[in-house]
């Protein structure tokens, strides 16, 4: 889209003003989230930017916050419960995941389109519905306040990301392959991590990464089915919110960002990785 | 994609390390005890915050001091808890010990037989002198069956003492006063106590604010005075918010919890002050749940927790009253700050001139009508 | 194919001598079971942990067991009463009621019938629960005005009505009032008076809410997505980070970001009143009221409308825009006809994405949204957590799910929910 030379003025405004307008949206789109960062090193309990801040002092910052979040034992507590939850609940998400979509890109598979719908339907579905059912069910079979309960409520919520990024990467995947293997004398199993494996892992790997994110951020799932003894990070910041609101929070969400950063850039690789593999696009 | 695999490796090992250091519990060694019950972990809920706090220094500390085998852990969601109570017990699924209940809303969990009965004399310590518990207590704090009474609390009001120049809060009329007083006020997010204010900044005699509640016309009158400031209002939900709110100058004046308040005021040197002009005295204590597991230990506990001395030494770290009467000479200074705590208490006689007793009888029986009424009044 | 040579008459045989299309079709047959058995796992798990839970509370809308379990010697009394006969129940009916009442305040199941007949009825909750007091001395005959005199609502045929219409196993009294109806004494439908009309207001609200985030996402998300397909590759691909980080940061983290940012003595405030556009008394509402609802929620859903938008745009060829302009078509009027119509696909498919989530929304609303602000999710938390009305919050969950469902059936319609795509 660039400018050619001939253009007349109010084309050439346009052209300016477009970009201006979107510079303004992408400030909205990623503004708030580097604003906490400088915020989390108020070194008062405010969340506004001093003069002190402003001008640069020393004196203005402090990491007190992060001090605050890795000894509290809140939070540490929730560090520990988000992880080991996001873990099991992704390797579950992950493992079922990955059965159900080999089975479901199969072109053999009947009510290909019905058991789709049904399998996505934990992301369509209002996150408070589900969440009171689980509420009432679990409780009801004695999974409420437990961890196991929550891995599996979040299991339950990353499964459709791992079934539609693994069936995303099974598009196109020729099953002429696992055919020639099986006729070369490849027992099953072998042609599954000989062949098959190799091309979904980067799917298997992105939608298990969706799956520990779902379940890493996830919090009205965590306040009904969980109690204090499973409270994760968010669980941790949403009453925090409500109550005190100190830049601790901030200082998490910081962190948090961070993680996500790292993420996106392991999910992104993933992905241009696995359309090089399947010849979707050129390197 | 060796990298790639290089660095999955990498992830899972910290991650593998992180699941391996947390999951190390630590081991306790010490035996089961005669007085203390056989070593577990019990979960305690209550309000969180300032008042967490308190419970934790003065009961829960000195408990596990002398019962190294017994673990208190804190679940700070006592606002919601009659209905996870209730879900829990209708489970047959309780993982609650002991929870921390308004009087009204433990009224509800004793009927509805979400609650263990006990019996004050033969549960509870008798005070120093030997007066059985059920005469040590203040007359009708055992609301229920159930209840087991530990502080007289009062919800009253605290401003910014740099928002209105010279001029002092000093009245409940002038709560509701936009043109001497403007600003934000933060009220809690309920139909109890805010209609009573209401009704009483609109000329009611406070002795007949429930009789007046029964009417319709007399709810119409609370509701439309509530109206004349509802959006100057910001409603919370958590005893820690209102004294943040104040604070961090979002509002001018707030609802609170006196304790909440004095914490802000006197411990962390806010520019607030208090107005006492009818705070409501309410009552807040503990129930066991049906069918809690560790319900020998929860009652040795209390035994201790709520004895004339531990009663008393609460007050020591937030400014609640005890809910006995032989703890009150006992009530001295402030743990860290060695101030005198008496002045401080809602019922000491300088702030207590003019007080609303939360009629407990009467909102456990109405509040739920008034909750559906009142949520679609603030929704619109 | 080495049967051919044997099977020159009759049909085809594969080698152990089946016909080759029963072969053909049992080992189809097979390959189908095969597909199936692998999805086996998840569809049992989903079922039973999702599905099921919803099913479940959904059945409490029309649950209706206090009257007949709590109160069975009433109900067995009531069968010969005629609710429109216009006369009390007799004394048999009473003494049924107070051994109920007795029997309840036994097994403390009283509360749970009184709670459930107040929803219909304001106060009856105090009428059982202080009638059982009483009732325990209530030992002998004439029961009738013995509970007339503990308390006069005995009296009032609308209690006994009451009574009998809730005495069923199912009711629809909880799907009454998610509409803001009840029943009328004489069991006819009617509204409910103006001061506890709500929901409806409360689902108008939500949509029209919904409508405009999703209105605010279109015409934000638009010019990114336009930006990013028209522009060189290795532009894009950086500004596709400044889009997919707030996509992949936990939702609190920016609800708690624009707390920081809309508060009055927050970011925003502070900036207005510095450069003078705003007094220090005069700041800013932003946050607790609409407007908090409105700017966190469209930056939390922007990216569920740009993503669609720009894989959409990114397969039209910019030569179709250049053929339009060539033959003579303004730079508009070439965006208008040719490119804007070959985008709509990807607009759908992003407004009903982002309608369908903005209607669940829960947390945004809960920490910004104050009380103007909060959405018909934050009724029904309330519901199962505060006022514990299970069943008015199941009625309400219905109807949002209801709505949800019929959105996404035709999100299917229209995208496929094979094509949905992330990242």
């Amino acid at each position: 889209m660039a400018l050619p030379a001939h253009v007349e003025p109010l084309e050439r405004f346009w052209y300016y003003a477009f970009r201006v307008i979107c510079a303004l949206i992408f400030i909205f789109l990623i503004g708030p989230i580097l604003v906490i960062i400088p915020l989390s090193f108020n070194a008062i309990p405010y969340f506004s930017f001093t003069p002190e801040m402003l001008s640069f002092d020393p004196a203005g910052y402090s990491t007190k916050w992060y001090k605050d979040f890795f000894t509290n034992p809140n939070w540490q507590g929730g560090v520990r419960n988000s992880f080991i939850i996001a873990f099991f609940a992704t390797i579950l998400s992950a493992s079922l995941g990955t059965l159900a979509a080999l089975g479901l890109s199969r072109p053999e598979m009947p009510f290909q389109k019905t058991f789709m719908a049904l399998l996505i339907s934990p992301m369509i579905v209002p996150l408070i519905i589900s969440a009171a059912g689980m509420y009432f069910f679990y409780s009801d079979i004695g999974l409420a306040s437990t961890h196991l309960g929550v891995i599996i409520a979040h299991a339950a919520l990353g499964t459709p990301f791992v079934v539609i990024t693994v069936t995303a990467t099974l598009t196109g995947f020729d099953h002429s392959l696992t055919r020639a293997a099986a006729s070369l004398g490849a027992p099953p199993h072998t042609v599954f991590f000989k062949v098959i494996m190799p091309l979904i892992l980067p799917g298997i790997i992105s939608g298990g990464l969706f799956a520990f994110i779902t379940s890493f951020d996830e919090v009205v799932v965590v306040l009904f089915v969980g109690s204090y003894e499973q409270r994760t990070i968010p669980w941790q910041m949403f009453s925090g919110i409500r109550e005190q609101i100190s830049p601790t929070i901030l200082a998490v969400a910081t962190i948090l960002v961070m993680i996500s950063i790292c993420l996106l850039a392991t999910v992104e690789l993933l992905r241009r990785r696995s359309e090089r593999l399947r010849g979707l696009s050129p390197a | 994609m060796k990298d790639l695999l290089k660095k999955g490796t990498a992830l899972s090992a910290v991650v593998a390390g992180c699941v391996l250091a947390f999951s190390a519990t630590t081991t306790t060694t010490a035996s089961a005890d005669e007085a203390c019950g056989a070593d577990v972990t019990m979960t305690y809920v209550s309000w969180g915050g300032a008042y967490s706090a308190s419970q934790q220094k003065a009961y829960h500390d000195p408990w596990m001091a002398k019962c190294p085998g017994i673990k208190i852990v804190n679940d700070d969601s006592a606002s919601e808890g009659l209905a996870k109570l209730r879900a829990q017990v209708e489970a047959g699924n309780v993982t609650w010990d002991l929870v921390d209940m308004e009087a009204a809303q433990a009224v509800t969990a004793c009927e509805e037989g979400l609650a263990e009965e006990i019996d004050p004399d033969t549960h509870l310590a008798p005070a120093p002198d030997g007066t059985p518990a059920s005469k040590d207590f203040f007359d009708g704090f055992f609301v229920s069956e159930c209840y087991i009474p530990q502080i007289v609390y009062s919800t009253t009001f605290g401003y910014r003492t740099d928002a209105f120049g010279d001029k002092k809060l000093s009245s409940i009329a002038d709560v509701f006063d936009l043109e001497a007083f403007p600003g934000k006020r933060a009220l809690e997010k309920r139909p109890d106590g805010n209609l009573e204010w209401a009704l009483i900044a609109d000329g009611v005699p406070a002795s007949d604010v429930y009789d007046v509640l029964e009417t319709e016309e007399g709810v119409a009158r609370a509701f439309n005075k509530l109206a004349t400031i509802k959006d100057q209002v910001i409603w919370w939900t958590k005893g820690a918010q209102p004294p943040q709110l104040l604070a961090d100058g979002e509002v001018v004046i707030a609802s609170a919890y006196n304790g909440r308040l004095f914490s802000a005021i006197v411990e962390k040197n806010q520019p607030i002050a208090m107005m006492w002009q009818w705070q409501v005295f309410a009552i807040d204590g503990w129930v066991i749940p049906k069918g809690t597991k560790n319900k020998d230990q929860v009652l040795k506990y209390l035994r201790f927790a709520t004895d004339t001395q531990r009663l008393a030494d609460q007050a020591k770290y937030i400014s609640y009253g005890p809910a006995r009467k032989s703890s009150a000479p006992l009530v001295g200074k402030h743990a860290d700050l060695g101030i005198d705590m008496g002045p401080h208490m809602p019922t000491a006689p300088e702030n207590a001139k003019e007080t609303l007793l939360y009629n407990t009888d009467w909102w456990a029986d109405n509040r739920e009508s008034f909750d559906e009424r009142f949520n679609a009044w603030l929704a619109k | 194919m080495t049967d051919g040579t044997v099977a020159n008459e009759g049909p085809l045989v594969t080698s152990d001598g089946r016909p080759l299309k029963q072969s053909l079709q049992a080992a189809l047959k097979q390959k189908r079971r095969q597909a199936f058995m692998l999805t086996v796992p998840l569809l049992a798990f989903i079922f039973i942990f999702f599905i099921v839970p919803i099913i479940a509370m959904l059945w409490r809308s029309v649950e209706n067991p206090e009257v007949p379990n709590y109160l069975p010697n009433t109900v067995a009394a009531l069968q010969s009463w005629d609710e429109a006969s216009g006369v009390l129940p007799g004394e048999d009916v009473y003494a049924a009621m107070v051994k109920d009442l007795q029997i309840g305040r036994e097994n403390r199941t009283i509360g749970k019938v009184g709670r459930r007949l107040n929803y219909e009825i304001p106060g009856m909750s105090s009428l059982f629960k202080g009638s059982s007091r009483k009732a325990k001395n209530m030992t002998e005959a004439p029961f009738k005005d013995a509970l007339i005199k503990a308390s006069k609502k005995w009296e009032k045929l609308d209690v006994w009505q009451l009574i009998k219409r809730e005495s069923g196993d199912l009711t629809a009294s909880y799907y009454l009032s998610a509409m803001d109806l009840r029943f009328t004494p004489d069991g006819s439908v009617a509204a409910q008076p103006e001061n506890r009309q709500i929901y409806i207001f409360l689902f108008q609200r939500t949509l029209i809410m919904s409508v405009v985030i999703t209105g605010l996402c279109i015409l934000l998300g638009f010019p990114i997505a336009y930006l990013l397909a028209t522009i060189p590759m290795r532009y894009a691909g950086l500004l596709m980070i400044l889009v997919l980080l707030p996509f992949w940061t936990s939702l609190l983290v920016r609800t708690t970001a624009w707390i920081a940012l809309l508060q009055s003595q927050g970011v925003i405030n502070d900036l207005l009143v510095a450069i003078g556009v705003v007094s220090d008394d005069g700041r800013l509402q932003l946050i607790h009221n609409k407007t908090g609802t409105f700017i966190a929620m469209t930056h939390i859903l922007l990216p569920f409308m740009i993503l669609p938008l720009y894989s959409v745009m990114k397969t039209i060829p910019p030569s179709y825009m250049r053929a339009a302009r060539s033959m003579g078509a303004t730079q508009w009027w070439a965006f208008y006809k040719v490119y804007f119509p070959l985008t709509l696909s990807g607009i759908g498919a992003g407004t009903i994405l982002v309608f369908i989530l903005s209607i669940g929304f829960y947390i945004t609303p809960a920490l910004v949204g104050g009380t103007s602000g909060t959405l018909i999710s934050n009724f029904i938390a309330n519901h199962v957590s505060v006022t514990l009305n299970w069943g008015l919050a199941a009625a309400l969950g219905t109807m949002l799910l209801a709505l949800v469902l019929v959105l996404y059936l035709i999100y299917d319609k229209i995208v496929g929910v094979d094509n949905m795509k992330m990242g």
